[in-house]
C-alpha cells in the first residue's frame, strides 16, 4: 500500500515538473510545478517528515508559488509565443540532463543495508538498525515529543545559531527586495 | 527501523527531479520560469534530505527548513530584480537581457 502511494505520488511530481518545463505559459507552469510541490509534500510525510510535509504546503505553495503567480500576472506576461532556446541549447540539455540522470539514477540501487555498509565501511553486512543510531534516537524522540517538539529541540538547542544566522538573511531579503522594487532602480 | 523506507527510489525521484530542474534552466529563456526550475531543483534536494534524514535523525529536516527559508528569500529577492527588469525593457526575456555583456 505504502509503495503505491509512494508512486503514485512520484509520478505526480515527475509529470508536474516534466510539465513545468515544457509549457509556453507561465501560469500553467507554476499551476504544474504546484502539483508537483503538493505530491513532494505527500511523499514527505510518507518519508516520516510530518511538519516539513505541512510547511512544503503552507510555505512553497502558499507563499513562494502565489508570490510566483502574483508577478506573473502583474506583469502581464502570460501571453508569450514560445521561449525555448535554440537547438544548441536543446542539444546541451538533452546532454547535461541526460548524464545527470543516468548518474543519479544509479542511487536507484541503493538500500539502508547498503548505505549502513558503505559508512561503517564494513562488508555488506553490516546492520543498519545498529550503524543509524541518530535515526532510531530520532524516532524515538518523535514517539516521546512528538512531531513538532522532535524537530524543535535540537533547532533550538544543536542548529541555535544557523537559525538565528537565517533571521539575517531574511531581513537582508527583505530590504533587498524592498530597495530593489522602488520606482528609480 | 521502518518496514519501509524507500531510501533507493527517493533518492533516484530526487534525482529526475533535479535533472528536470536544470533542463528547464537550460531551455527556457522566461525569467519567470526560469525561477521556477531553481525552486523545482532546491525541492528536489528537500526531498533527499528527507529521504536520508531517516537515518541521520533530524539534522537533514532542519537542513531541509534552512533551505525553505533561503529559496523564500531567494524568491522574494529574484523576483524584484525580475520586476525592476521589466520595468527597464517591458520583456522577461532573458535575450532581451544583455547590459553586461561586453
Amino acid at each position: 500500500m505504502a509503495a503505491f502511494v509512494f508512486y503514485l505520488f512520484a509520478a505526480a511530481a515527475v509529470l508536474g515538473a516534466a510539465m513545468c518545463v515544457l509549457q509556453r505559459n507561465p501560469v500553467a507552469s507554476a499551476m504544474w510545478l504546484m502539483s508537483t510541490m503538493f505530491s513532494l509534500a505527500a511523499i514527505f510525510i510518507l518519508l516520516g517528515a510530518e511538519l516539513i510535509g505541512i510547511l512544503q504546503v503552507l510555505v512553497y505553495v502558499g507563499a513562494i508559488l502565489v508570490v510566483f503567480l502574483f508577478v506573473i500576472m502583474l506583469l502581464n506576461v502570460a501571453r508569450t509565443s514560445s521561449d525555448l532556446r535554440g537547438p544548441a541549447s536543446l542539444g546541451a540539455t538533452v546532454v547535461v540532463a541526460g548524464l545527470l540522470v543516468v548518474e543519479l539514477a544509479a542511487l536507484w540501487q541503493y538500500t539502508p543495508r547498503r548505505l549502513a555498509a558503505d559508512i561503517a565501511q564494513a562488508p555488506a553486512f553490516a546492520d543498519p538498525a545498529r550503524v543509524f543510531a541518530a535515526g532510531a534516537a530520532a524516532r524515538q524522540a518523535t514517539a516521546a515529543q512528538g512531531v513538532v517538539g522532535a524537530l524543535a529541540a535540537p533547532l533550538f538547542q544543536t542548529y541555535l545559531v544557523p537559525f538565528e544566522v537565517t533571521s539575517v538573511l531574511l531581513l537582508a531579503a527583505i530590504i533587498g527586495a524592498v530597495v530593489l522594487a522602488k520606482r528609480n532602480i | 527501523m521502518p518496514e519501509n523506507t524507500f531510501l533507493g527510489p527517493s533518492l533516484a525521484l530526487s534525482a529526475i527531479l533535479f535533472s528536470l530542474g536544470v533542463a528547464g534552466v537550460l531551455l527556457r529563456r522566461n525569467a519567470i520560469v526560469l525561477f521556477m526550475c531553481v525552486e523545482l531543483m532546491l525541492n528536489a534536494v528537500n526531498l533527499a534530505f528527507i529521504a536520508l534524514a531517516q537515518f541521520h535523525g533530524a539534522g537533514g529536516q532542519i537542513m531541509v527548513l534552512f533551505v525553505m527559508t533561503v529559496a523564500a528569500a531567494e524568491a522574494a529577492v529574484g523576483l524584484a530584480i525580475i520586476l525592476a527588469i521589466f520595468r527597464h525593457t517591458q520583456s522577461v526575456d532573458l535575450q532581451n537581457i544583455n547590459l553586461l555583456r561586453g
